[in-house]
């Protein structure tokens, strides 16, 4: 049958079981856009292009299915860049579909107009110009394998306008064939049994996880794991869920901000083994000093990313359900009992304090609050800022794909429309944003975006009156001197959520805390929190940048 | 160090800018990179000399390299025995009463006089990239008013093509 390539495209998506998608209509999108009118995919309007790139991503995270974002030529590509770019630090598998202007106006600066492969390269896992209409459906086959499989990224591609309306049969391609792309499942061996070899030698061997384990689904195995060698586990920002906080082998977060039993394990370590991590600077602290006297393994899909930032002994490249279970199933218990009474030692007397206040919000107890109420059972979305440590910090991942935050790019105003994008994906279960004044601000446009399909989400604005990271890091390291980190006249979030159609609350003293947070949950629909803590509040402990992880301050 | 590396990718559009843009965004340090069509119709090969620390940065390169979907295969030739050609044409001036000398040195490099002006000649030379260097160091004298160089290319000598390597 013949039909427009808009409508082949439409096909296409139901055909990789895309329901849902995000995005923002434009002049070069209209023929795509007619075609989803009556498709039965439901599209969801935000209110800028940023927003659909978030919560396309957010749906990604939170279900494990690939995410799709749609949007117009020039401006409406541009817009998506942070999105794109959030999700490839990440790994996150998003499609994105651009339109573009028609194939005889590209490059003659037409109106609407921008080169969005070239501006997308360094950020997507791989991208497309689609420039003949017998093209389209196999780029888009591709795009979709490619975003899945091997290290999940975003993926875009590029439709000239022409194209959409172009005439053509509907014949999707069954099979991938790309000479250049095999995402590798099985590794070596002989290199899992290394590890194990090494693994019975270690007095004092720690496990690292990351993001990773929540990517490939692998929490049950690597819990397996734990419960039979009994090696203590930290975890990077997006390893968490990935292993419960409320273990009593799990040492919490490693890095910048990370609990002292953790810095401390991986440093004092003889066998440090990392799994679906990639050792970034805020983990490491100075590279130098970091775990000097481990051997080092690296269980990783990406062979890119062994050697990149930490020199390994032992590497273990291939998928996580692979090598684990490999791992698993040769594993002789470690005779480690020294080393986890030392271990369970410093996680007992150093644990993660603030100063209770009770006339204050203290930052820290509005999280512990939250974990309370929802017994560790909520997906957790975060901004960024102090709020996002103090989420990590403070609230029990029980399950993975329950923190989605903003691990690599550490994007301001990706927590509402992610939560948004994840309140879809999930809508059995409770969603919440946590965020600040200052990143609230950078997509508060989608409050309405939430208010219109009465999206449950519940959000928590820490509201300290600036940028409370930045001015962290003046307080600490520039003297005091806080240049533009001030929000000078604050904004009544409250009206700003009624404005947009939302449930806003104010909460400005300790006593009004917890209620505050239980009408939230009663309230069907969005509610918006704007809760007023205290204002110079410090993320500790903290290891200053460029310093080693046992040189911490505070905690 | 200068390493070369022999990179067969599919002969897409868009494949030099990913090439190019991954280069720029991890920061590798690329001496010459050139490209052109090989003996199987969709696939183009690209020759990249990196200047990298040591293997371990290198290994960087060729696994950073290595991830780009259109990328077929990577062959380190660094170590193997191979030939590797530079060509360079030099326009240098050339007036009468110097034309004699031009052409002496022209033919202890067995290189080419491929154009003659009244006021300039050019010079073709292909070779290893030091001879290059030195031709260009004689002509110096002379005036050179320009010069193109293609970049390093690199074939190995064993009987098996990088594709089955």
């Amino acid at each position: 049958m013949l039909m427009n390539g808009a409508q082949a495209l439409v096909k296409s998506l139901k055909s990789e079981g895309v329901d849902i998608l995000f995005g923002y209509p434009g002049g070069a999108a209209l023929t795509l856009y007619d075609a989803l009118y009556d498709s039965g995919i439901r599209h969801i309007l935000t209110r800028h292009e940023q927003g659909a790139a978030h919560a396309a991503d957010g749906f990604a995270r939170a279900t494990g299915k690939v995410g799709v974002c749609i949007s117009t030529s020039g401006p409406g590509a541009t817009n998506l860049v942070t999105g794109i770019a959030t999700a490839y630090m990440d790994s996150v598998p998003v499609v994105f579909i651009t339109s573009q202007v028609a194939t005889g106006l590209i490059g003659k600066d037409s109106f609407q107009e921008a080169d969005i492969t070239g501006i997308t390269t360094p950020i997507t896992k791989h991208n497309v110009l689609v420039k003949k209409p017998q093209d389209l459906l196999k780029c888009v086959k591709e795009a979709f394998y490619i975003a899945r499989t091997g290290r999940p990224g975003p993926v875009l591609v590029d439709i000239p306008k022409d194209i959409f309306a172009a005439k053509m049969d509907f014949t999707y391609p069954e099979t991938v064939k790309l000479k250049g792309y095999k995402p590798i499942f099985a590794g070596e061996k002989c290199k899992v049994s290394l590890v194990a070899d090494a693994l019975a030698q270690a007095k004092k061997p720690v496990f690292f996880i990351g993001g990773g384990i929540n990517i490939a689904g692998v929490s049950e195995e690597f819990s397996r794991l734990i419960e039979k060698t009994g090696i203590p586990v930290t975890t990077s920002l997006m390893g968490m869920g990935g292993f419960p906080s409320d273990h009593r082998l799990n040492l919490g977060m490693l890095g910048m901000h990370g609990t002292y039993a953790a810095n401390q394990a991986v440093t004092q370590c003889d066998l440090l083994i990392g799994v679906g991590v990639r050792f970034d600077d805020r983990v490491t602290g100075l590279v130098s000093r970091f775990a000097p006297n481990a051997t080092v393994v690296h269980f990783d899909i990406d062979p890119a990313e062994i050697n990149k930032n930490i020199k390994t002994d032992i590497r273990v490249v291939g998928d996580l359900n692979w090598s684990l279970s490999q791992l698993n199933s040769i594993i002789t218990n470690p005779d480690i009992s020294d080393w986890q009474c030392a271990v369970m030692k410093w996680k007992q007397e150093r644990p993660l304090t603030f100063d209770e206040d009770t006339r204050e919000i203290k930052p820290q107890s509005v999280i512990q609050e939250i974990d309370q109420l929802t017994d560790g059972n909520a997906i957790m979305v975060t901004d960024t800022g102090q709020h996002q440590m103090w989420t990590a910090q403070y609230y029990t991942f029980k399950k993975p794909r329950t923190l989605i935050t903003s691990g690599g790019l550490g994007t301001m105003g990706f927590g509402l429309p992610a939560a948004i994008g994840a309140q879809l994906g999930c809508p059995d279960q409770l969603v919440w944003a946590i965020s600040g004044d200052g990143s609230i601000m950078m997509n508060c446009q989608e409050i309405a975006t939430a208010a219109e399909h009465n999206l449950p989400i519940k959000t928590a604005i820490l509201n300290n009156k600036g940028l409370g990271m930045v001015r962290q890091w003046q307080r600490m390291f520039y003297q005091k001197r806080y240049s533009g980190s001030k929000h000078e006249r604050g904004t009544d979030f409250a009206k700003l959520a009624e404005a947009l159609g939302a449930k806003g609350i104010t909460v400005k003293s300790a006593q009004e805390l917890r209620p505050a947070l239980e009408e939230a949950i009663k309230t069907p629909g969005p509610v918006f929190l704007d809760i007023w803590v205290s204002e110079d509040e410090d993320v500790l402990p903290m290891v200053p940048a460029g310093a080693a992880l046992d040189e911490m301050i505070g905690g | 160090m200068k390493y070369t590396l022999a990179v067969l990718v599919e002969n897409r559009p868009g494949v030099l800018t990913h090439i190019s843009g991954l280069i720029s965004r991890r920061a590798f340090n690329i001496e010459s990179i050139t490209a052109g069509s090989t003996e199987e119709p969709d696939m183009t090969r690209i020759t990249l000399v990196v200047d990298a620390e040591n293997e371990d940065e290198l290994e960087q390169v060729v696994n950073q390299l290595d991830k780009l979907v259109y990328v077929i295969k990577i062959v380190n030739l660094t170590k193997v025995d191979s030939i590797n050609r530079d060509m360079a044409l030099i326009k240098v001036r050339a007036l009468p009463e110097s034309r004699s000398d031009i052409v002496d040195i022209v033919s202890i490099f067995r290189a080419k006089i491929v154009d003659v002006h009244p006021e300039t000649m050019v010079i073709e030379l292909t070779g290893e990239e030091d001879k290059i260097d030195a031709l260009s160091e004689v002509l110096k004298d002379h005036g050179i008013v320009e010069i193109v160089r293609t970049g390093k290319i690199a074939l190995s000598r064993s009987p098996v093509a990088a594709k089955n390597n």
